[in-house]
């Protein structure tokens, strides 16, 4: 595990899926990618969810071929020099204009291919910034006032490997019993000790986190929190959508930031009925500004590089690169005082 | 002053006809280590779980009486309220953890109730120390060994500075070794701390030589508590080490081997002076039933047993089993041993058939006779042999069953009848009722009447006469000509059962051979007996009835 603050690396990745979404072509839709895998190459080392990175990598290729199918299938066909001739099936009169399959052009294929990668590289971003950090420990940076939602999201993420599991556990145990593995008589039977064991599971851990002081109330109950908050998530929501898919204008920087404003006063004030404290937290300084700040550079040379013109866009691209590989330098991250982890060798390993 | 005190207590969980716990009137004096004991599901677990407020806040249920801890009292403190005062440890630590790695799970339970930062620095060093953590504090929860995360889930409620501490089963699925671990942690802060320590256990050769204070829970849900050596005189399941003080009518009763070896100078004397007890033969074994040749298992390259996200990693093979090999006989029982993790569980589940074999031959006897004992390799001409792992499930618990560490993974009915209906359904009616009072699981598996039973771990949680009832069966099923593997960790239940001793190290057998002499090769694995009459070799109470039996 590398020790830096969990947040710079999913600073440095949502501004990398940022790029991708806004970047202005291949060229510099693939210089994201490839940032982003030979970051985590480098830097995510033998974290658990590091080994879970090979999984995005898989879904992002299984995100391009299925937009590919979709454009075969349903997609509207531009026209272009014809690669398949397929018939055209006209959809029923009240499905005006939907039509399956027909000719596939080069063009459409390659504009599908294209929207497919982008998408996958946005959800390869997600998948480096949880190898990088371990998102329980990003959780715990998270303010007072929703810790007990972090909890439950820590809860659920190591409840998932949990009941795989156990499935493959009860799975194992029938097969001594001699059943027939398969059919809806072998589901039900792995079924029910699988969900069994996973209530058991969560009751035993609900009653030890009771008795260990979770949720101890503090503080009367107040109304306006809950309304804040949810105001604040709208406006977050409505701003991350314009600047990813819609035309980057003010009007959704301005919901951005009205959005945090929002959000930060709403946690403020349900952060003082909450009254608990963080061990040994992780500390922001220097490599996570440089780190978060590279990210940022990568975001910025994406939404400017349409301004350059199309004969820079390959100089783009390498500057976009360039600005996403640059955690993998050790130099520029691992200066001392790195992160309070990286002190202790045991931590290391 | 009282650390823990229930007044009239009675506990009804919603549903039951009958109160679990009822007029319980306890007073438990601060810094001493009391001993909870009782029969299997007398309500041993609810006696603590009513002491830090989990009955009936969490569980729901009755609660009458009065139960006040450090002073609060439970009617209006809710256990999360209770958590700076008392900690509460499960019977599966593992399933008490919150966070991913130690230190952070150390921390928890004072970052609920903010503890400020620079104390919780220094608290968590000192349990690091006090439970000798110190050399893990940052691995993985996931990858430790069951006796480091009970002693982690100990830290964890410890940090917070309760001062009673309650403990249901903490050394049950731990190895002799591993229980030594916690219990000497313990006792540490007992004594060094003055903190008040609740334990339920049914080892109790495990425990009773350092408790203080004994309570006992009758099986009608009545308590009574006294002095250990009082307590234990006349209670029906007793350690070993007390049987023999009965047995031997010494007052009070012993409650450690020091004690019972001091009184039993005179009785080694007796024992010397016969002919030095000829160490039991070994059983001559008419048929070998199983047969496994160089057995090889690796784990990591499927989700078996183990965090999903722990096997991706490449290079994180283990190798359980190296090349084990092991024959058992018709009318033989065999007991497979060795600490956490030796590779007891990995070379039962390849003998069954239905677990990772990496390499390596089984050969199960598939008909009335058995495998020539000795040959090589492959089988004497005209012999019926089988593999497990070749032929169909169904055919295969014909001959051999397993009966898993995690018993409950193998039914899936919601009555124990249902279960035992369709186990019958599976073979041959009628073969289920006569085991109905013995562990479901067990009772599915012999439905089919395999001639060779392996067992995983099949003693946990279960008290004496259980045990005792579990001893009988194998027996039984031994003299009728079947064959028994068992994995266990607890010793004076080998002692009890077992004709030989297989010790399992690193996936490697160390030792092999018959009960008595492995047994009283190592002072880990000797039984309490084995320990007090050292060096003659004589495990059990029953085993020193008969010595002296045959010799007068």
């Amino acid at each position: 595990m590398n020790g830096l603050h969990p947040l710079a690396w999913w600073a440095w990745a949502m501004a990398l899926a940022l790029a991708a979404a806004r970047a202005p072509g291949v060229w510099a839709v693939t210089a994201v990618l490839a940032g982003v895998v030979l970051v985590v190459a480098v830097r995510a080392g033998e974290a658990p969810m590091a080994r879970l990175f090979p999984a995005y990598l898989l879904l992002g290729v299984a995100i391009v071929v299925a937009r590919v199918l979709f454009h075969v299938l349903v997609g509207i066909k531009p026209p272009g020099p014809v690669l398949l001739d397929l018939p055209t099936v006209r959809g029923p009169d009240w499905a005006v204009g939907v039509h399956l399959l027909g000719p596939v052009t080069t063009t459409g294929l390659a504009t599908a291919a294209a929207a497919g990668f982008q998408l996958a590289t946005l959800v390869v971003c997600f998948g480096a910034a949880s190898a990088l950090a371990d998102p329980r420990r990003a959780l715990r940076a998270v303010p007072g006032a929703v810790h007990r939602l972090g909890t439950a999201v820590v809860i659920a993420v190591s409840v998932t490997p949990q009941i795989a599991t156990a499935a493959a556990t009860v799975r194992r145990a029938q097969r001594l019993r001699g059943r027939p593995e398969r059919g809806w008589r072998a589901v039900r039977a792995t079924a029910m000790p699988v969900f069994t064991d996973a209530l058991d599971r969560s009751l035993a851990l609900a009653a030890s986190m009771d008795a260990r002081g979770f949720a101890r109330s503090t503080g009367p109950r107040d109304r306006l929190t809950g309304p804040v908050l949810a105001g604040a998530l709208v406006a977050l929501a409505l701003g991350a959508y314009g600047l990813l898919a819609g035309p980057a204008g003010v009007g959704s920087v301005v919901a951005l930031l009205a959005g945090t404003a929002a959000a930060t006063a709403a946690l403020v004030l349900a952060g003082r009925r909450v009254h608990r404290t963080r061990y040994r937290p992780d500390r922001w300084g220097g490599p996570e500004t440089r780190v978060a700040a590279s990210g940022a550079l990568a975001a910025v040379l994406a939404l400017l590089g349409p301004r350059l013109g199309d004969e820079r866009a390959g100089l783009v691209a390498l500057l976009v690169l360039a600005a996403a590989a640059a955690p993998a330098l050790g130099g520029l991250t691992a200066a001392p005082g790195a992160g309070p982890r990286l002190a202790l060798p045991e931590a290391a390993r | 002053m009282t650390a823990l005190l229930l007044d009239r207590v009675g506990v009804t969980y919603p549903g039951a006809a009958t109160p679990t716990l009822r007029d319980v009137t306890l007073a438990v004096p601060e810094g001493e280590l009391c001993l909870v004991v009782g029969p299997t599901g007398s309500g041993k677990s609810t006696l603590l779980r009513a002491a830090c407020g989990l009955v009936p806040h969490f569980t729901g249920g009755t609660l009458t009486g009065r139960v006040v801890v450090a002073g609060r009292d439970t009617r209006d403190h809710l256990p999360r309220d209770l958590a700076d005062v008392v900690g509460v440890v499960g019977q599966d630590p593992a399933a008490g953890f919150v966070t991913g790695t130690v230190e952070d799970e150390l921390a928890y339970a004072m970052e609920q109730l903010g503890v400020p930062p620079a104390t919780m620095r220094t608290r968590v060093e000192q349990v690091l120390d006090l439970l000798g953590l110190a050399s893990v504090r940052g691995r993985a929860l996931a990858d430790l060994s069951g006796g480091e995360q009970q002693r982690v889930a100990i830290g964890s409620v410890l940090t917070a500075g309760p001062r009673v501490l309650l403990l249901d089963e903490p050394t049950s699925a731990l190895d002799p070794a591993a229980a030594e671990e916690v219990l000497a942690a313990l006792t540490r802060l007992v004594h060094d701390l003055g903190l008040t320590v609740v334990v339920a256990e049914h080892r109790l050769e495990r425990v009773v030589q350092y408790a203080d204070h004994v309570v006992v829970v009758r099986p009608d849900g009545t308590v009574v508590d006294g002095d250990p050596e009082r307590m234990l005189a006349d209670v029906a399941g007793a350690p070993p080490i007390v049987e023999l003080g009965r047995w031997a009518g010494w007052v009070p009763l012993p409650l450690s081997v020091r004690d019972a070896r001091r009184r039993a100078a005179g009785l080694r004397a007796d024992l010397g002076h016969l002919a030095p007890p000829a160490p039991e033969d070994a059983p001559a074994v008419a048929a070998t039933l199983l047969r496994a040749r160089g057995v090889h298992v690796h784990h990591g390259s499927g989700p078996v047993g183990r965090p999903l996200w722990r096997t991706a990693r490449p290079g994180a093979v283990v190798h359980a089993v190296r090349g084990v090999d092991l024959e058992v006989g018709a009318g033989e029982v065999v007991a497979v041993m060795g600490r956490n993790g030796a590779g007891k569980s990995s070379l039962l589940w390849a003998l069954s058939g239905a677990g990772r074999r990496s390499a390596g031959a089984v050969a199960v006897a598939a008909d009335a006779g058995g495998i020539s004992p000795g040959a090589p390799d492959g089988t004497a001409a005209g012999e019926a042999v089988l593999d497990p792992a070749a032929v169909a499930p169904d055919e295969a618990r014909r001959h051999v069953a397993l009966v898993p560490h995690d018993p409950a993974a193998l039914l899936f009915r919601e009555r124990v009848a249902d279960e035992l209906a369709d186990a019958d359904a599976d073979a041959r009616p009628g073969a289920a009722a006569a085991v109905l009072a013995e562990p479901a699981a067990l009772a599915v598996q012999l439905a089919a009447r395999p001639r060779v039973l392996l067992l995983d771990e099949p003693t946990r949680g279960l008290d004496y006469p259980a045990k005792r009832r579990l001893t009988a069966l194998l027996r039984r099923h031994a003299a009728d000509g079947g064959a028994v593997v068992v994995s266990s960790h607890d010793v004076e239940f080998v002692a009890e059962t077992a004709d030989r001793v297989v010790v399992l190290a690193g996936g490697e057998v160390v030792a092999d051979g018959p009960a008595a002499r492995v047994l009283t090769a190592s002072p880990t694995f000797a039984p309490q007996v084995a320990r007090v009459l050292h060096p003659v070799p004589v495990l059990t109470v029953d085993a020193l009835r008969r010595a002296l039996g045959a010799a007068s």
